[in-house]
Order: structure tokens, then sequence, then C-alpha cells
């Protein structure tokens, strides 16, 4: 990376070349590794949704074949999911902040964060040789037996490379548990942690628990495609049922995988612009530890119509609706947090609204979903897609990019163009509902996922889906730009831009290698975001 | 694009229940984004930042609020449950005086029998007004059978057979889909349902297939005869193999003392792989006739016993 330097003792100017960073036990470099390597599969990701919307423009299903387009919705959900969401937010952010935060030179295991990375890479690239090797087209659902016996594409390799990533999350995820309970600073006990730090606690603790159950599934389908192994398939005497229970065990735990980072990093990001401590901060700390728990209980609503038993549905259905509380009970605290406070309209600001109106219409919809006679018209349809895109995108990804600028003058040293960075907040917002509201409505009136063809009376709502998308890319690809612009030419970044409270901007930006100059022992003697008036607002 | 709907036809019995519940949901969920758009619009303009070193004022939380905005959306969400439940119940458990007909499902088409053995390709006739049960059965991957207007559908799932029950309302043509994905052609394993009138529907039965059609059960009782099942089910008291007559939805006592409802999936179970659960009384003798009969023989086989009452044994 081609970098001014600026501070001698900045992590980014410690050492240079290439075997610097790929060998490096630096967290912060880590963070960076994993940024360049998640935006590359966040465009891929992207360009595979394009060439999706391109395709539904029309309802023949004239663009692509249909064999192609199956491969592309499958390696869209494959590439997004377990190569970009699912290390996002803790990958970059919260490897970068989570040392930092608990007043630690790094996290207690730091060659086992770089093998996290490598194993990543890893598995990307086994992924990658899936889509090389004519790519794969079960879905990213993966359900048997279609993919363990029907699909004649290259399941096994995308199944290898998911099992090896998963390895990287469990890493992750070890490692910030151990970090969280060893090595904070004192004074710093755990009600004075940044609500960041609670929301990654809680994401590690399903990475750990529920990440195996996903490698085994996989596995599974692996030995049942290769050996002819008898795990799913009915006519070799197995269920296929039983992989939709396995696979949701991790995969709808993994959705809070996915989102409880984005709502650590929306506590923090609403302290910050309202400068004000977070409303309730014990219950929006807690409910990141109720989600992580009830999200392990509610797989099953997946599965309403998949023939299991009614009353196992039921059960399903009530806990699905416990679930939503503690996201409903953090949206009402964000909201009460900038009652009376001194809110900045810099663009953080823009991409924390953002994502408030969004993860509620995320949120909400859930609910139809879980109200199981309702998910009898709704499951398999747009409606579906529609919801989990609010959730996952709307939500995680418009909280990703918040956190990425708000601790990007941290994490580079460089102020960038704070009005850019509006104007793309606004474009993705625009952009996200022109393209996924008409969704909802075409999933009501009965739009199967994953068609590459529909009836003609569905083709405008699907134009305007497609037009939304063209919005929506262009305020993702606006920060590519100004970001990396402000990398060589953005001004200074002092060391707490915002004027915000939080161990992190007492340090110079960027940070010196092991965080804290002159290995200066770290003594937290106040709670999180404490702005009291009669404090000095600025530190370090 | 000559039209531009934005709500599906309503053409069954329990459409306007779900389409009610829905609105429900949908006012809920609309007056709480107002709510939380509303004030967060109205905070961050009414306490914007006046001059750059302000703080905001040191409020840490409220028993009070939490305590409220926990148990309101709890309490709207245990109505939306409970409602729900209820509807889902109505949707999945089908009346007992319904019509049968048979449903099954391959890479990429469905193959429809009606009652009197009429077969149909990608489309189903169905009368208006008389309820309908339908069994489904997957020769290959699962598929889903879902009729968007009749707001059902059901998972059609390899190695068991599933339900599905409507009362179409309302004559006319309407989307049939597979909604669960299911390889190359998924977008085209699609069709319609046509509601007719009743004695329109009869019409169409009596004037509808190339030669005579053969009811499910009678096709049923020459598989029973052609795979020698009839030399073990004999009804009569000593028979190597259990009397069927009767059995369905009976209570049957396993052999290891578990006791089993003879159900669908018991029958086709039992078909296929007749060892998995044993009669009490029975020796595990009978050869399993998984791979050696098709879905549509099996569904045929399930009617006949079906059919089978305890004054009609099968003919000796």
């Amino acid at each position: 990376m081609s970098y001014v330097p600026q501070n001698r003792n900045s992590y980014l100017d410690a050492a240079h070349g290439l075997a610097s960073w790929l060998l490096t036990k630096d967290h912060k470099r880590i963070a960076m590794l994993y940024l360049i390597s998640i935006t590359i599969f966040f465009a891929l990701g992207g360009l595979f949704a394009a060439a999706i919307r391109l395709e539904l423009i029309t309802p023949r299903g004239d663009l692509w074949g249909p064999d192609l387009y199956n491969k592309l919705f499958t390696l869209h959900g494959v590439v997004m999911i377990f190569f970009f969401l699912v290390p996002s937010i803790p990958a970059t952010l919260g490897n970068f902040l989570m040392p930092i935060m608990l007043g630690t030179k790094d996290l207690a295991f730091p060659r086992i964060n770089l093998l996290s990375w490598y194993l990543y890479v890893i598995g990307a690239l086994i992924t990658l040789g899936a889509i090389v090797a004519g790519g794969v087209d079960t879905g990213w659902t993966f359900y048997t037996p279609y993919s363990s016996v029907s699909s004649r594409t290259a399941v096994s390799t995308a199944a290898i490379g998911i099992f090896v990533t998963g390895f990287s999350s469990i890493l992750t995820g070890l490692n910030f548990i151990v970090t969280t309970h060893r090595m904070r600073a004192p004074g710093l006990t755990w009600f004075r942690l940044p609500l960041f730090v609670w929301a990654n606690y809680a994401t590690s603790l399903v990475m750990i628990l529920g990440t195996p159950v996903i490698a085994i599934t996989v596995l599974l389908v692996f030995a049942e495609r290769a050996f002819g192994l008898g795990f799913f398939d009915p006519a070799r005497g197995g269920d296929p049922v039983l992989f939709q229970h396995l696979f949701w065990f991790y995969s709808h735990p993994a959705v809070y995988i996915m989102i409880l980072p984005g709502m650590g990093v929306i506590s923090e990001l609403v302290a910050g612009m309202a400068r004000k401590p977070v409303f309730g901060y014990s219950f929006v700390a807690f409910s990141s530890l109720a989600i992580a728990v009830l999200g392990f209980l509610v797989w099953g609503h997946h599965m309403f119509v998949s023939s299991q038993s009614l009353y196992a549905g039921l059960v399903f259905s009530i806990i699905t609706m416990l679930v939503a509380i503690p996201s409903a009970v953090k949206t009402f605290n964000w909201t009460a947090t900038l009652y009376k406070g001194s809110i900045s309209w810099q663009s953080p600001t823009y991409w924390v609204i953002g994502f408030m109106g969004l993860f509620a219409i995320g949120g909400l919809t859930g609910l139809f979903l879980g109200t199981a006679g309702l998910n009898v018209h709704l499951t398999d349809s747009y409606f579906v897609v529609a919801h989990f895109h609010y959730i996952m995108v709307g939500g995680a990804i418009m909280a990703y990019m918040g956190g990425l600028h708000y601790w990007w003058p941290k994490m580079t040293g460089r102020i960038f163009n704070d009005s850019l960075s509006k104007a793309s907040a606004i474009l993705v917002f625009v952009g996200f509902n022109l393209t996924f509201f008409p969704q909802f409505l075409l999933g009501y009136m009965g739009m199967p996922r994953r068609y590459h063809s529909y009836p003609d009376e569905w083709q405008a709502l699907n134009v305007l889906s497609s037009a939304g998308a063209s919005i929506l890319a262009l305020g993702y690809a606006l920060p590519a730009f100004y970001l990396t612009y402000s990398l060589f030419k953005g001004k200074l970044a002092p060391a707490n831009p915002w004027g915000v409270k939080g161990l992190e901007w007492t340090i110079p930006s960027p940070p010196p290698t092991f965080n804290f100059e002159d290995d200066r022992q770290v003594v937290v003697d106040e709670p999180a975001y404490n702005y009291k008036p009669a404090r000095e607002v600025h530190v370090g | 694009m000559q039209d531009f709907p934005l709500f599906p036809p309503s053409a069954s019995s329990i459409a306007r229940e779900v389409d009610l519940l829905y609105l429900f949901i949908t006012s809920v969920s609309a007056f709480f984004v107002v709510l939380v758009a509303a004030l967060v619009v109205i905070f961050a303009v009414k306490y914007r930042r006046r001059h750059p070193d302000e703080v905001g004022a040191d409020i840490h939380g409220s028993l009070a609020a939490e305590l409220v905005w926990t148990f309101v959306p709890l309490v709207l969400a245990l109505v939306m449950f409970f409602w729900g439940a209820d509807v889902y119940f109505r949707i999945s458990r089908p009346p007992v005086d319904a019509l049968e007909m048979y449903v099954v499902g391959k890479q990429w088409m469905w193959k429809v029998q009606h009652p009197d053995g009429t077969r149909e390709i990608n489309q189903m006739h169905v009368p208006a007004g008389r309820n309908i049960r339908l069994t489904l059965g997957s020769e290959d991957v699962i598929h889903d059978y879902a009729i968007p207007a009749f707001r059902v559908r059901t998972d059609v799932v390899p190695g068991k057979l599933t339900t599905l029950w409507f009362n179409a309302t309302k004559p006319g043509t309407y989307h049939l889909f597979c909604a669960e994905y299911c390889g190359t052609m998924h977008s085209q394993m699609i069709g319609e349902v046509i509601v007719m009138e009743p004695h329109e529907y009869e019409a169409w039965l009596a004037g509808g297939t190339a030669g005579p059609a053969v009811p499910p059960e009678q096709a049923g009782e020459q598989l029973f005869a052609e795979n020698a099942c009839i030399t073990c089910h004999t009804g009569q008291p000593n028979a190597i193999g259990p009397d069927l007559a009767g059995i369905y939805g009976s209570e049957r006592r396993l052999a290891d003392g578990r006791v089993v409802i003879a159900d669908d999936n018991y029958l086709r179970e039992s078909i296929m792989v007749p060892l998995a659960k044993v009669v009490e009384g029975y020796q595990p003798v009978m050869p399993p006739f998984q791979g050696l009969i098709s879905e549509e023989q099996l569904m045929q086989l399930i009617a006949y016993v079906k059919s089978l009452t305890p004054s009609q044994a099968p003919a000796q």
C-alpha cells in the first residue's frame, strides 16, 4: 500500500513490503487484509447480483440460459454470505477495534488471527475454483437431495471451500471471546465495555457454537456425493428434511452473525454522533445475548411447509416472535438515545438513519414470516428475498458502511470527503428501497424465488427493482473512489476527528503497532460514552 | 405490461383469512416504521449540534420506558402468533369429507390424477365449492406445490407423502408454481389451476380423456395382485401379512411396543421399507418395494388400501 508516512510509530509504517503484511501478527494489519479481501468478494457478489437483475428486466428469461441463471444466483448467495457478510464487520472493524476498545495490545492469539485470514483465503480460492470448474447451481442453501444426488455441478468443491472458510470464522470467534474475558484493561468491567464489544462477543458465541454444524453438514453432503453414503437421499435410506434441520441450525443463527455486529456498530455511531450515552445500556447489551441464545431455537421457521410436524411449527413460530423483541428493544433504545442529543449532521449520521429505516422494515417483515399461517403463502417467494435483503443489506451492510466511514480516519489516518459519503448513503438508501420494496409486493402476489422467467403481469415491478439496483450499485461504487482517493490525498486525521468518547479515540490516527504508545497500561475509570458536560470532551 | 396488479386474486376459502392477517401485520408494522422514522427525523433536526463542543444530555435510560417497549411489542407479537397458529392449523388440517386427488412432482412437471382416474400434466381442473385434498409425492428432488391465489402451498418431498387442501371459491385460471428450487428448469415447472363450476367439472371429466380412465383404487387393486401382495395379505386370520381392511387411520401396535397411526406415510413406509415398522404378531418377512414401484403406483396402492373396509377383504 502506497502511503505517505505521517506518524513514525503508525502500524502502517512499522514495516514495509509484501512480507510484512502477509506475515503480520498485528490485528490492525490483519483487519486490513480482511478489508481488501472481502471488498473483492463484495464486488464479485455484486456483479452476480447485477447479472440477476439484468435477466429479470424481461419476463421471458431470454438473457442467460436457465443453467447459467441458476449458477448466478447460487454464486451471488455463496459469495455474499460466506465470503462477505459473515466475515464483514467482525473480521475488519472487529479485528481492528476489539483489542483497542479493550485497552490491550492485540488479540489473545495473534498467530491464530493470521491463520484465520489464511483459512478464509484458502476457502475462498477453493470456492473460486468451483466457479472456474463450471459453477454451482444448488442455491446457497444446498438443499438435498438436489445437491447431493441430482446436481451435476461442482457442488463438492464449493462444499469444501465453505468447510474450510468456516474454521476462519470459528477462530475469529474464539479469539474475541478469550480476549474479552482475559485481556480487558484494569477498571474495564463488563458494564463499562463499549456495546460494539458486547455485540461482537455475542456474535462470537454464535460463531463457535454454530459454525461446526454447517461444517459437518456440508461434509455430509460431500460424503453423499463422493462416496454414496445415504444421509439425505431417501433412495439410500436418508432423510432430505434432516439436511434442512442441520443447515438452518447454523444458517439461521448465521443471520445473527451478520446483523449483531452491525447492531454493535450502530450503538457506537448513535452514541458518538449524538455525544450521549446509549439509552438503556444494559438492555442493549443483554439484548445481544438474548438474540444469540434465542437465535439458536428458531431454525424450524424456515420449514413450516417442509413436512415437519404442526406442533414443531408452532414452537418455532412462537420463539421467532420472542426473538423479535430484543431487536425491537434495541431499535427503541437507539431512537431514545437521539432524544436531547447533540446530533452531528456529518455523514455517519446519514448511514445510521438509513440503517434505522431499513432495519425496522427488515425486522418487522420478519414477523410476517414468523406468523405460521401467513408463512405458508410467503415462504419461498420474493417476500422472503426482500425480507432478508432488508436485514442483511439494509441492516448489516448499511451498518458496515457507516462503521467503515466512522473509523476510516482511525484506521488509515486520513479524512475522506464527507459530502460524497452523504451522497453515497442517500443513493444506497433510495436505491435499496427501490430495488427491494417492490419484491415484497411481488412476493405477496406469489412470485417464487430463484425464477429465471415469470408471468408478464409482474414485469413492471421487476423493472422497478432492476432500476433501483443500478442506483444501489452507484451508491456502493462511489465510496471505492473517494475512500481510495483519501488514502493518497485526504487530509491527515487527528486522533479524535468526531470529538467522541472511546479508547480508540485517545490514541493517534493511525494507531501505533501496539495501540497504546510506550507500552502504557491503560486504566479505565469511567463507563462507556461518558459525555458528562463537566468533563473535558476531547481526549487524546 | 398491460396490467399492473399489486394484490393476488383471492380464490379459496382460506385466502380471505390470510389476507386479513396480512393486513393486520402490515398495519402494525406501518405504524412502527412511521413512528421510528418520525422520531429519528424529528430528533435529528430538533437536537442537531449547535456548536462544535456541545454534548448531549446526560440521560442513561428509564426502566419504565424499557418495560413499555418490551411488553407492547411482546403482546402484539403474541397476537400475531395465536392468530397465525389458528390459520396455520386450518390450512394444514384437511377436512374429512374432501375429494381426493393425487399429485406427483418430478423434474420438471406436475402429474395430477383425479378421483375417477383422469390424468393431466401441469394443469389441475378442480370444481368450485368442494373441499379438495391433494396427496403429493416426488420422484426425485424436493419440489413445492404452490397456488398463490389459494394462499396455500406445501413442499413435495421424496421419500414421503405430504398433503394440501383447499376449497376453491371463484371459477377462473390461476398460477401454479414449483416454489422449491429443483434444478435447471425450476422456473418452467409451472402450470395452471382451473377452477370450474361443479357441473362444468363433471362435463370436463366425462369428455376430457383419451381412453376410459381407471380410478386410482382400481389401479391399486391390480397392482396389489400383480406384485403378489395378495399372497400374504389375504385378509385371513392366520395369514403371513396383516389384514389391511380398515387399517387406514387406525392405531397399529408394533413388535417393539410402539403404537403408530396408519396414515399415508405409514403405509408408504410399510410398502417401501417394510422392516422399519413391523406389526406385533407378524414376522419381518416382507421384501422392500423401494425402487420397484413408482411414486404414482405407490399412491394407487395406498388408495386401494384406503378403499378397503373390514367387510371387503381382498378378493380371494
